[in-house]
């Protein structure tokens, strides 16, 4: 196998990233859903949480997609 | 295929003003250009919006008032009282992030924050401002926000080591975060934008599903720019308040 291809291979396999990503952001608002409909009076206040929740787990997914790129355009 | 999609061109780098210092390249260029727009922008926005200093506010100070506000509140409930002075920090740092992700989400003009180079400068002086922050007020004692709290000592083998590698690699989670996110939702669109200008008369539904995806980008940049901010508070609370 030559680099090149075998480039595209690492770089396919890094897109894996995305099924941590994906189960961890349904994680979060799937848990926010279940507790905010319990008890709704809460629910206003952890919107903070909630987008952070979201958006540490987004970043997760986003470093595969950086190794994407560094394998491809190193 | 007919037409060859190039996602990633948006983000090259084009020299307006060739400046060169000595080995250095400091030409004016398009990522220059935005981030002074964005400046001139705000700097336009807090100024003219409150120069008048209505008692009832007029729409530009309605504007002013709320993106002050809401920073203020955010630094007020996360870093607690002793936080108010870093205030006009974090103001800038959200109002920047955010004039630079909107001016990216105009056709043909260029996201800033999708460079690692600013995104990261911008944690790093975030990452560093913090730490100084931390040993001024606190000298050896700042050393404490690496041992948790009821721990039994065994742990305390495993947990300060990862205690310290969480912290020294928050200046690239901070700043890959928003450049991943600018990024992918960039290259994203360009990449329907491409499949709907390869397929003709079909290209209303990747055309669809772009309209959809700059919606998304919207709501992106905007979460982007609060979650930094955010970041930043909880970073400045450890330092301030060590747990």
């Amino acid at each position: 196998m030559d680099l090149s291809s075998a480039k595209m291979i690492g770089a396919g396999l890094a897109c894996i990233a995305l099924v941590g990503a994906g189960i961890g952001i349904g994680n979060v608002f799937g848990s926010y859903l279940s507790g905010a409909l319990r008890n709704p009076g809460a629910a206003a206040g952890q919107t903070t949480n909630l987008l952070l929740g979201f958006a540490l787990c987004e970043a997760t997914g986003l470093f595969g997609l950086v190794i994407a790129l560094i394998i491809l355009f190193t | 295929m007919a037409l060859e999609i190039r996602p990633l061109e948006q983000f090259r780098i084009e020299r307006f003003i060739p400046i060169h210092i000595g080995g250095l390249d400091v030409s004016y260029t398009n990522a220059a250009l935005l981030m002074t727009i964005g400046v001139a922008l705000i700097t336009a926005l807090v100024l003219l919006g409150t120069r008048q200093r209505a008692l009832v506010p007029g729409r530009w100070q309605s504007v002013a008032e709320m993106s002050y506000e809401f920073v203020a509140d955010m630094v007020e409930t996360n870093v607690g009282h002793g936080g108010q002075q870093f205030l006009p920090f974090i103001f800038t740092l959200f109002m920047f992030i955010l004039f630079a992700n909107f001016l990216g989400m105009i056709p043909y003009s260029y996201t800033v924050t999708s460079q690692i180079v600013v995104t990261f400068a911008l944690a790093a002086v975030v990452f560093i401002g913090v730490t100084i922050i931390g040993i001024v007020r606190h000298g050896f004692h700042f050393l404490r926000l690496f041992v948790p709290q009821g721990v039994p000592a065994p742990l305390l083998v495993l947990l300060v080591p990862i205690e310290l590698l969480s912290y020294c690699i928050r200046p690239f989670t901070l700043s890959i975060r928003l450049f991943a996110n600018m990024l992918a939702g960039h290259t994203m669109l360009a990449i329907f934008a491409g499949f709907a200008a390869a397929v003709g008369i079909l290209g209303i539904f990747p055309l669809a599903i772009d309209i959809l995806l700059v919606a998304l980008e919207v709501l992106v940049a905007a979460l982007q720019a609060y979650v930094f901010a955010i970041l930043t508070c909880l970073y400045l609370s450890d330092a301030i308040n060590l747990h």
